[in-house]
């Protein structure tokens, strides 16, 4: 994990306060929790908007709870409730923790379906709100330039890309909004393995994209 | 300096005619061994008294102290999941089990991590996320804290004054921009809408942190 500092683009204010408030949608928490799992700084502003949450918390006027509501409570205790561990990551593989959880293993456990232009992907389920996805693009493939009408995330797990605005290698994580159209091109060496969220179908310039969309299922 | 935190017996068990007084007392003199900083003594007393009820729950399944917290902090967290759009029965019942599982999972806490607040306020946070909008929650990795990691009193001392100074600079905030902060937080903002300028003074509590990851760090090389 020397890569840990390397780590340049990082998630957004809004976005980790919209992940400590649990007002994303699942297929969002999903990049911000792969992300933070691989970059401390983002993981100590978090600790700062989950005690904001708190202080919110805090703050409102309290609320009656019922009259025998500490004795209910104390039933429940003695009732013996197993509370889940929190996750560890498998030794060895490449995927944090939580995307590991979601692709039942790690990237030998990947199904990939091919989607054109020697991208793969594998999509992840999550609630519907937005969707998430693993990308594979072959070293030195570009993406279809596309835009968006809604948030798109894109994490780099293996490899690096390169677009318009910088060069994204592994741990960082690209936010995109729609006033962004971009064509990521997969450098040289590994191929480029990405966890991709949007909460907007992506919106390809070009006809045969506008076809490949159609069987990307985005 | 270690042992008066992690040794409840020191703080739980002394000697005091109540259990509420005891906690404080306890506080209180943790505060005086660590403390020459500039928040107040009754700031810092208060919640390194939590710390103390919570960890006499975890190490003595002492139920006054339990009392103690869920006398404090279920209205709280009541009002809370109310404002996040939870029936007041269906509040009641989660809240319920949030005190629960704060007692459950007392032995995770970490007071150089978060203050009680924010720690009840996560648990208040995933059971919304599972009951009211049933979702999964994916959480980031667990980090090996090594035992080169455990608590310092005066990290935890330090934690718990800035956690406080920030609620009280969200007190002080003009209406409308604290408003907007609560609305963010109640759900009624998605994370396009949030503006990234709070008026918080965001970065204390994020550096502290910082600095102890990067000791972990270090420690694991």
């Amino acid at each position: 994990m020397t890569e840990m500092s390397k780590i340049k683009h990082h998630l957004t204010g809004p976005l980790l306060m919209g992940y400590a408030a649990g007002t994303l949608p699942e297929a969002f928490n999903l990049v911000v929790a792969t992300h933070i799992s691989m970059c401390d700084s983002c993981r100590a502003a978090l600790a700062e908007y989950d005690a904001v949450g708190g202080e919110v918390m805090m703050s409102g006027a309290p609320v009656a709870v019922a009259e025998d509501a500490l004795n209910a409570t104390l039933a429940l205790i003695d009732r013996g409730v197993v509370e889940e561990a929190p996750a560890k990551k498998t030794a060895g593989g490449i995927f944090p923790a939580p995307l590991q959880s979601y692709v039942n293993g790690d990237l030998e456990s990947v199904k990939w379906r091919k989607v054109g232009g020697g991208v793969s992907q594998m999509i992840l389920k999550t609630s519907d709100e937005a969707s998430v996805r693993l990308l594979r693009i072959p070293a030195g493939t570009a993406v279809p330039d596309h835009g968006h009408h809604g948030t798109e995330l894109t994490l780099v797990l293996q490899g690096a890309f390169v677009d318009e605005s910088d060069r994204f290698a592994a741990g960082d994580v690209e936010v995109a909004n729609e006033d962004m159209n971009h064509t990521p091109v997969a450098e040289a060496g590994l191929d480029c393995i990405c966890l991709a969220a949007t909460d907007a179908p992506l919106r390809f310039n070009g006809l045969m994209p506008r076809l490949a969309q159609k069987f990307m299922n985005i | 300096m270690n042992d008066m935190l992690t040794d409840t017996n020191a703080l739980a068990n002394a000697d005091a005619p109540s259990a509420v007084t005891s906690y404080d007392g306890a506080a209180a003199q943790l505060f005086r061994k660590v403390g020459k900083q500039k928040v107040t003594a009754e700031v810092a007393t208060k919640r390194m008294a939590w710390v103390a009820e919570l960890y006499a729950v975890r190490d003595n399944k002492d139920r006054a102290a339990f009392a103690e917290l869920f006398g404090h902090f279920a209205p709280r967290v009541k009002s809370f999941l109310m404002k996040s759009g939870a029936s007041p029965d269906l509040a009641e019942e989660c809240t319920q089990e949030v005190m629960a599982t704060l007692w459950n999972k007392a032995h995770l806490f970490d007071p150089t991590k978060a203050s009680v607040s924010t720690w009840i306020f996560t648990i208040a946070r995933n059971r919304k996320i599972d009951l009211l909008r049933k979702q999964r929650r994916p959480e980031p990795e667990d980090l090996p804290w090594g035992p080169e990691a455990e608590p310092e009193a005066a990290d935890a001392m330090g934690l718990q004054q800035e956690t406080e100074q920030l609620g009280r600079a969200l007190a002080t905030l003009p209406e409308e921009q604290r408003r907007l902060i609560e609305r963010a937080y109640f759900g009624e903002l998605s994370h396009s809408e949030i503006a990234a300028e709070t008026g918080l003074p965001l970065g204390t509590i994020k550096s502290r942190i910082r600095l102890a990851l990067d000791r972990l760090r270090h420690a694991m090389k």
